[in-house]
């Protein structure tokens, strides 16, 4: 009877990522207290290595792509994009975080194994086909997520993101779990398939509004886990306390991937009563955009900025949500691979000016950086045009993409709202191009260090990332749009 | 054969007004009948019989929560096993590996903790947690 429960070997080289990742991370643990304190760089070499190595390897199992441990996991184009996203994301984040934690005089090994687990989880959870797994895989990510927060110990801003995060964070995830437990209490199965065809058989008797509440706890849990509104408040005080470079990851990695387990499961388990759901996402997503924008208007700090940026980014991603159509979910895939290469460029820049203990994180500190550092002005400037979504730039076909598909559903009204917001985002945005370029240089521009190795690669990889989305995204896109059927 | 959703749960519910009545029972039962003594030594807290001695609201080191925690953590992993002994004759050398993966984690996780010191309860642990 337990017989079946043995995987195949076939099954075992689809989970070879997580495999790769977890080993590697699991070394880290061992050897941290074993090695001295001369050989810190090692951990982040072998992180780099590693993801590679995952990177790789989520490539090669793509070439027979099917389920995996009793169809618990399904390896299939959406899965590989995700999981090319998210591990991605950690390469862009351990990069600058070599300098980073030199600077801060923080441990590396903790650091770069919590970072390895929180990848491992968020693997799981793109590659997940029923709701225990992508509840694994969410704790997973997210417990990492929230240690990775409050990471420099001694700073009181850090404790309190960390604490924030943790609080709303163990929440939201147990709105999650209720949606779920009532889904299987209906139902009978956590399998998204099971599931729908349960719902589209018309077996549930006297209980599809039970469905539809799952769904909306569902709702609440992974908004949270995206930052949309109205559950955004954590956002900006866990960006600002947190690490840059883990603020950078955290609005990147767990994201695309709370994003990815979004669309699988309203698309998949819930697409029968996507009528209703639809008004929902549609004033999460007006809500997001609107709220996003305006407030980052008024911040003059740059870490909250981003933060509210990074709302009003999910928004966009919500309208292709509400869109409900393959070219939505492919729309939302290629936002979600430009977003994390300019937000994460944006933040290295951050980090890099901010200098030790984060001493220069307001806005007005960036001015006459054109001037001292010309290449990383140039490069920061990629990247925010991007984010107001300037044509050549990644950012601006995601927005079109998204926009053109929220047309095609007809979603008129949401579409020019998006706009409207699209346009008031430029103000911010600008305001650190204007600050950059046509103010004299300030304290913080005048003390910054000269560029690491490892910064340098962390800046010029998210811009070419930026410009190629931007010339060529045919190629990412045609292969998110084949990769889009899988969510139906 | 129950075939409405209210019948299918109709005896959950009765499970929860049984469960309630008992509870006010005994309370009540006790309440009405039992005999109230009042004076000093009857108002103290109950230490396992022994006087009672300083506050309750100390300050205590941050190692007894470390402990808890890693205590609760180690021993929920624990758990693991009995589903597994249940099993492990249909799955054979595979339940066997499978376990043996498992430990090896925890085993790596029990290294980590003692190797930062976190089991140290005087001062080397405290240094060694310090930043160096």
């Amino acid at each position: 009877m337990y017989a079946s429960l043995v995987p195949t070997s076939a099954e075992m080289i689809r989970f070879l990522p997580e495999l790769i990742l977890t080993v590697v991370a699991t070394l880290f643990m061992v050897l941290d207290p074993l090695l001295g304190r001369q050989s810190r760089h090692v951990y982040g070499h072998f992180s780099i290595l590693a993801l590679l190595g995952a990177m790789a390897a989520a490539v090669y199992v793509y070439r027979d792509p099917g389920a995996a441990f009793s169809g618990m996991l399904m390896v299939d184009g959406f899965a590989t994009f995700f999981r090319v996203v998210v591990i991605g994301v950690g390469i862009l984040t351990v990069l600058p975080s070599y300098r980073y934690l030199d600077r801060e005089d923080a441990e590396t090994g903790e650091y770069h194994a919590l970072l390895l687990f929180s990848i491992v989880g968020q693997c799981v959870m793109v590659t997940a086909n029923e709701l225990i797994m992508i509840f694994i895989g969410l704790e997973i990510s997210s417990i990492a997520s929230y240690v990775l927060a409050g990471y420099l110990r001694d700073d009181r801003r850090a404790n309190e993101a960390a604490l924030k995060y943790f609080l709303l964070g163990s929440f939201a995830t147990a709105f999650f779990l209720y949606g779920v437990a009532l889904i299987y209490g209906m139902t009978g199965s956590t399998n998204l398939a099971t599931v729908r065809r349960a719902i589209l058989g018309g077996s549930l008797g006297s209980a599809p509004i039970f469905i539809g509440v799952a769904a909306a706890l569902m709702f609440v849990g992974l908004g949270f886990k995206v930052s949309g509104a109205p559950f955004q408040i954590w956002a900006p005080d866990v960006y600002q306390g947190a690490p840059t470079p883990v603020a950078a990851f955290l609005s990147a990695g767990p994201k695309a991937a709370a994003f990815a387990i979004f669309l699988r499961i309203f698309l998949t388990a819930f697409q029968p009563i996507g009528p209703g759901w639809e008004p929902l996402v549609w004033v999460s997503a007006l809500a997001s955009m609107t709220l996003g924008n305006f407030a980052a208007l008024t911040q003059s700090n740059i870490k909250r900025l981003l933060a509210y940026s990074s709302i009003a980014h999910a928004g966009y991603v919500l309208v292709a949500l509400a869109a409900r159509s393959n070219v939505g979910t492919a729309a939302a895939m290629f936002y979600m691979a430009a977003y994390a290469f300019m937000n994460i460029g944006a933040f290295a820049v951050v980090s890099h000016l901010s200098g030790k203990g984060e001493r220069y994180l307001k806005v007005e500190d960036f001015a006459g950086l054109g001037a001292k550092q010309p290449g990383t002005a140039a490069l920061l400037s990629i990247f925010l045009l991007s984010l107001i979504g300037v044509p050549l730039t990644g950012g601006f076909f995601g927005k079109f993409y998204i926009f053109k598909a929220a047309l095609d559903s007809h979603l008129v009204w949401l579409t020019v709202l998006g706009l409207l917001n699209s346009a008031v985002a430029a103000y911010y945005y600008l305001r650190i191009l204007v600050m950059m370029y046509m103010r004299e240089p300030g304290e913080a521009a005048s003390r910054i260090q000269p560029l690491t190795p490892g910064l340098r690669a962390a800046l010029v990889l998210p811009a070419l990332g930026t410009l190629v989305l931007g010339i060529f995204p045919g190629w990412v896109l045609d292969f998110a749009g084949r990769s889009s059927v899988f969510v139906r | 054969m129950p075939t409405s959703y209210a019948e299918t749960y109709f005896p959950v519910l009765l499970q929860a007004v049984i469960a309630m009545a008992v509870a006010a029972g005994m309370l009540g039962a006790s309440y009405l009948l039992g005999k109230r003594v009042r004076n000093r030594v009857k108002d103290m807290p109950y230490e396992c019989g022994i006087e009672p001695t300083g506050s309750a609201r100390e300050r205590f080191s941050v190692k007894f929560y470390l402990v808890g925690m890693l205590f609760i953590l180690f021993d929920i992993e624990a758990i693991f096993l009995y589903p597994w002994a249940v099993v492990y004759r249909e799955l054979k050398m595979f339940a066997f590996l499978e376990m043996l993966v498992f430990i090896v984690l925890i085993l790596s996780g029990f290294f980590y903790i003692w190797k930062k010191g976190a089991l140290d309860w005087g001062e080397t642990g405290e240094r060694r947690f310090r930043k160096p």
